[in-house]
């Protein structure tokens, strides 16, 4: 059942590619414009790189998690999902899982990409990359649970970032930390560790937290 | 069997009913009809568990709902007054999607034969933001031709829907009662149910207690 939810998800993601493509096209142009605006100054570039791609990743899940339960929402099918017979932890974390696929990871696979405008090398682009894949599901998840707070609310997209953003700091941290250390030739293991660290946790805790607000919001 | 307990509803700080009761024994179906605004859809959503109830409870076959939880959803389909359907998926795969995720699967052929007694036949591959407005409530509807649950839980479900639609409602209601089903619907529209046993529960009245006002076999 589990995975009807995902294939559900994606399929509904397939017929409105405008909605995933934004986020994607965003997370790019954001990424773009700093070299752009700085200049060709190779030593500033790389330094600022991690920070970023980061937060350029971040504002860009900002994008897509209004929509996660917005839309079930207000067509009635979130009710319908709350009463199939399954644990509730178990839809939150399908539907968490499509939104990775469709929203985070084309932009996980595009930023070794990106990078290369700031003149990082090829081994801070694979941390870079490892540093997404396991930091942007953290961001998926968290997200979650404040898309699932606003639901019916107006301006709901203003209010999830205000709750969101700052519950991503240690992904932040963590994920931007790696990256800087491999630019400065340190070993970014440390970083990494924290952040795979997160990702358990948050694994864990956040379907819960996000399944307990939907119950609050469908009352 | 479904027992409604001494069942309170506040909402916006406003009692819309207090100390309901009601039991349906199997066969039996409950016509809930009442103003606007006198807690149909609540009492639906309690008996559904999707509403916590201020106090009292509901029963399902002697237990409190919100101790079985996901076991009481497999006794379950609940109709809102939202249809539940993707606007972005043909009404085939809303009701292979829907029975997918309650745990019955169903082939092509089967979700074609459901929508086709809904009068959707040839428009099972159009996506559903298409059809109109009644077109969408029978896609909904097909949900209860494919649905093997006990228990349905019908809000306003004639909204929008044409005569034939309406005699559809009728006889998946009588095929549902004579299986020993049990049926609590809210709706101004009287239904012509034949089978099974029959109460009426007139909200907006029961805030003193006593629940059906009227009843016959």
């Amino acid at each position: 059942m589990f995975r009807w939810i995902v294939t559900r998800d994606l399929m509904l993601a397939w017929r409105r590619r405008a909605d995933v493509l934004s986020t994607l096209f965003f997370f790019v142009i954001v990424v773009s414009l700093f070299p752009l605006g700085i200049g060709p100054e190779t030593q500033l570039l790389r330094s600022i790189a991690p920070g970023v791609v980061w937060v350029a990743a971040l504002l860009a899940s900002m994008l897509s998690l209004g929509r996660v339960f917005a839309n079930d929402y207000a067509d009635g099918t979130l009710e319908q999902l709350l009463l199939t017979p399954q644990p509730l932890y178990l839809v939150v974390l399908g539907k968490v899982a499509a939104q990775w696929l469709v929203s985070e990871l084309p932009l996980v696979l595009i930023a070794p990409l990106i990078g290369v405008q700031f003149g990082l090398a090829s081994d801070t682009l694979s941390i870079l990359f490892l540093s997404l894949l396991m930091g942007t599901p953290v961001l998926s998840l968290i997200g979650s649970i404040g898309a699932a707070l606003t639901l019916g609310l107006r301006g709901g997209g203003a209010l999830i970032a205000i709750l969101i953003l700052p519950l991503y700091i240690p992904v932040l941290i963590f994920g931007a930390g790696a990256v800087d250390a491999s630019i400065m030739g340190a070993d970014p293991q440390a970083n990494l560790l924290l952040l795979a660290a997160v990702l358990v946790l948050s694994m864990v805790f956040a379907p819960w937290a996000t399944s307990a607000a939907l119950r609050i919001s469908l009352e | 069997m479904l027992e409604v307990i001494n069942l309170e509803c506040i909402r916006g700080g406003r009692t819309l009913f207090g100390g309901l009761n009601l039991s349906v024994p199997p066969g039996a179906f409950v016509q809930v009809t009442g103003a606007n605004g006198s807690g149909k859809t609540s009492l639906l959503r309690t008996i559904c568990g999707l509403l916590p109830p201020e106090s009292g409870e509901v029963r399902w076959q002697g237990t409190d709902i919100r101790k079985l939880g996901e076991d009481f959803a497999t006794s379950l389909t609940y109709l809102g007054h939202r249809n539940g359907i993707k606007e972005e998926l043909t009404s085939l795969e809303n009701l292979r999607v829907t029975c997918g995720l309650s745990g019955s699967k169903i082939t092509r052929e089967q979700a074609g034969e459901a929508l086709s007694r809904t009068g959707l036949a040839g428009k099972e591959d159009l996506p559903a933001r298409f059809l109109s407005e009644g077109q969408r409530r029978r896609a909904a509807l097909a949900r209860l031709v494919t649905s093997d649950a006990t228990l349905w839980v019908l809000d306003e479900v004639l909204a929008s829907l044409d005569t034939a639609a309406v005699g559809l409602v009728n006889s998946l209601l009588e095929e549902h009662l004579s299986n020993g089903g049990i049926a609590v619907v809210a709706t101004h529209q009287d239904l012509n149910v034949s089978a099974g046993s029959f109460q009426r529960l007139e909200l907006g009245e029961v805030a003193g207690g006593p629940a059906p006002t009227e009843s016959h076999s």
